[in-house]
């Protein structure tokens, strides 16, 4: 008579499973670590983050009117001069001095930043839809193919940045009157920047698909009876979603940048509404005397842009699955 | 290639001509009028026929139809003419005389033929940003393939944030900054670029470089961030390659198999990306001419657009559009011939 064997016999030593040590990792676990190793990167996502709050956050912790003019206390400079020059015009109430009608320069920065920002986002995402679309609908429909690339084509080879002067100059009117001075100007600069910006998504878009669609996981998908636009949804875009926000972030720098130029060329925001290009293009006149004027608004474009740009750089090593893990 | 490029030749015309449509019926919505600036005591009718003398008065079809004649037919006349007339190349050729005085495309600003003007400033725009391209991809080159032998050093680090630099800080930022450095607290350049200025000596040819170093070097850091990064990636993808480790076997030296094997592979894509980026040149410097009051093309434009100067406008990003078609073909062919894998038939 022997024994009966037990339901879960004690294993050998030596074969015991250890267990599973850590949980199971996600891809986007795995883009997270590789993403941290990115110095660059990770400064500049903070950085980004840091200047978001900060336009968002900032009028409720600075509540002075951007746009009240203080003529008595006009032409102060910021507070830091008095490390230099203690005989420097300066207030304290007002820690990055004021311009020539006394408007406070920190209300007018956070203000500008704002707008910059909103612009930005606003024309990344827009451009990122048409660019999408457009992609999505040429790799997958064929009979649209041709068509919406030769279309792209012709997007790539108009002169972008006069046809933006010239749009701006054109539907400045109208469009002000339907949605009042800074809501039209803010409909119309999306608008363009979006108009005139989405063809390298496109382009990148549709390249994937073309791969994509001969996969097998979208012959399994269509033998089980998906719907085309179910593939589209369930497949096609989670598997070009790192592309696509390789080209946001790029699409957010440019957009930033486009709308200063702009701006600076005294096409952009009615002359009373501050952003940082117009700050910049209004101070570049009396640079000699007041040069922080210029150099605030600039240092705040390009640190953006920059943090922008490396944190684009970073998502770009993490996304791509052969350099991850390395 | 020879189809190839006679094919993408026939295949521009219709795109060119379908991109000057497009912006010619953009600007037909422009709300100005060219006679806004005329004085109210001219009477009304005298006004409407200085409109239909500067060809407003017309339908846009019949408008679109007469520029197009004139841009294409009657410009070229006069240019050959100017060619056999009084160019120095081929001066002596018989004087064709095919321009029989037909209005051509008139400025509403200066009532002047708007070829005449921009050929006035097409040469301050190469003069400086044509030098800053060149003085851009002399510098960028050599960090590019150096940075790519020396990958993640301190030298390739320093060049990557240096490019990147280049990349995010706008030229309206560099240009003002410059100048305050420079020009205000140094001293050393003038912050405004004379274009009255005639070069004839030793000395006035010094002021000239001095003139022109602020506006090149603005444009040489975009230039150079952007071919640098084209360099390094491209010597990258070649660096690893098996005919790199032949070549090394083979016992040649270092010099040899960076400048001579891997070199010459990897500048077949960043040759097409100068290409395509020739016709930036021509029309992408319109804010740093701004800034530093260089009166070429680029300051044109913007002076045309807010005069309301709907045919100079018109012509301008017309000439753009052409140069941004015609280098795309030649960055395509420029392309099939360095790589002989490329086939395009």
């Amino acid at each position: 008579m022997t024994e009966p064997v037990q339901a879960t016999p004690t294993p050998i030593e030596a074969l015991a499973d250890k267990g599973p040590l850590e949980p199971p990792r996600s891809q986007w676990l795995d883009v997270w670590d590789q993403f941290r190793k990115h110095k660059g990167a990770m400064f500049g996502g903070g950085f980004l983050l840091f200047i978001t709050l900060a336009v968002l956050l900032g009028p409720y912790l600075w509540q002075v009117d951007a746009q009240k003019l203080d003529i008595r206390n006009k032409d102060l400079r910021p507070i830091w001069n008095l490390l230099w020059d203690s005989g420097a015009k300066v207030a304290w109430n007002r820690p990055f001095g004021t311009d020539q009608l006394g408007r406070d320069q920190l209300a007018q920065i956070i203000q500008g930043g704002r707008t910059s920002m909103a612009v930005g986002w606003a024309a990344m995402v827009l451009s990122l839809i048409i660019g999408t679309t457009v992609g999505v609908l040429a790799g997958f429909v064929r009979k649209a193919d041709g068509l919406l690339m030769r279309l792209t084509d012709l997007f790539l080879s108009l002169p972008i940045l006069p046809l933006l002067l010239v749009a701006v100059t054109l539907f400045r009117q109208p469009l002000r009157e339907a949605f009042g001075p800074e809501g039209g100007m803010f409909v119309l600069i999306v608008g363009i920047i979006a108009i005139t910006s989405w063809m390298p998504t496109a382009r990148i878009v549709r390249g994937d698909i073309l791969a994509l669609k001969e996969r097998e996981f979208i012959l399994a998908a269509r033998s089980i009876g998906t719907t085309p636009f179910r593939i589209v949804q369930r497949h096609l875009l989670p598997n070009v979603l790192s592309p696509i926000m390789v080209s946001a972030t790029l699409g957010l720098a440019t957009a930033i940048i486009t709308e200063s130029a702009l701006s600076f060329l005294g096409v952009g925001f009615p002359s009373d509404f501050p952003t940082w290009g117009k700050m910049l293009a209004d101070a570049v006149q009396r640079m000699q005397q007041f040069p922080e004027r210029v150099y605030l608004p600039g240092i705040a474009i390009s640190l953006t842009v920059l943090s922008v740009n490396y944190l684009g750089d970073g998502l770009r090593d993490a996304l791509d699955p052969r350099i991850r893990g390395r | 290639m020879l189809t190839f490029a006679v094919r993408r030749l026939v295949l521009a015309v219709p795109t060119l001509l379908f991109i000057s449509f497009v912006i010619f019926m953009l600007l037909q919505l422009a709300p100005g009028d060219p006679m806004a600036q005329v004085p109210l005591t001219v009477p009304p009718e005298v006004k409407q026929k200085m409109r239909e003398a500067l060809g407003v008065g017309e339908p846009p079809l019949v408008q679109y139809w007469k520029w197009l004649v004139q841009v294409f037919w009657l410009e070229p006349k006069v240019f050959i003419d100017w060619l056999t007339n009084s160019s120095t190349l081929l001066g002596w050729l018989p004087d064709t005389q095919l321009y029989q005085g037909e209005l051509r495309v008139i400025s509403w600003q200066t009532r002047s033929p708007v070829m005449d003007i921009v050929i006035q400033r097409i040469p301050q725009t190469l003069w400086v940003v044509g030098m800053a391209y060149v003085v851009g991809i002399l510098i960028a080159l050599p960090i590019g393939i150096y940075s790519a032998y020396r990958q993640y050093s301190v030298f390739d680090q320093s060049g990557t944030f240096i490019t990147m630099i280049g990349f995010s800080i706008p030229p309206f930022f560099t240009g003002p900054l410059l100048i305050v450095i420079f020009s205000v607290q140094l001293g050393w350049f003038p912050s405004i670029y004379d274009t009255t200025h005639v070069v004839n000596d030793w000395a006035s040819f010094k002021y000239q470089l001095q003139q022109m170093i602020l506006p090149v070097m603005v444009l040489a850091l975009q230039t150079t961030a952007q071919i640098s990064r084209y360099m390094r990636a491209s010597m990258l993808d070649n660096l690893n390659q098996d005919y790199v480790r032949t070549a090394r076997a083979k016992g040649l030296s270092e010099a040899v198999v960076v400048t001579v094997h891997v070199l010459r592979n990897s500048m077949i894509p960043v040759i097409t990306v100068i290409a395509l980026n020739v016709p930036s040149i021509f029309g992408g410097a319109i804010i740093t001419e701004n800034v530093f009051k260089v009166n070429g093309i680029g300051q044109l434009l913007i002076t045309a657009l807010f005069a309301n100067d709907l045919p100079m406008v018109m012509t301008l990003t017309f000439i753009f559009a052409v140069l941004i078609v015609l280098f795309n073909l030649i960055a395509d062919i420029l392309y099939g011939l360095l790589d002989p894998r490329i086939r395009y038939d």
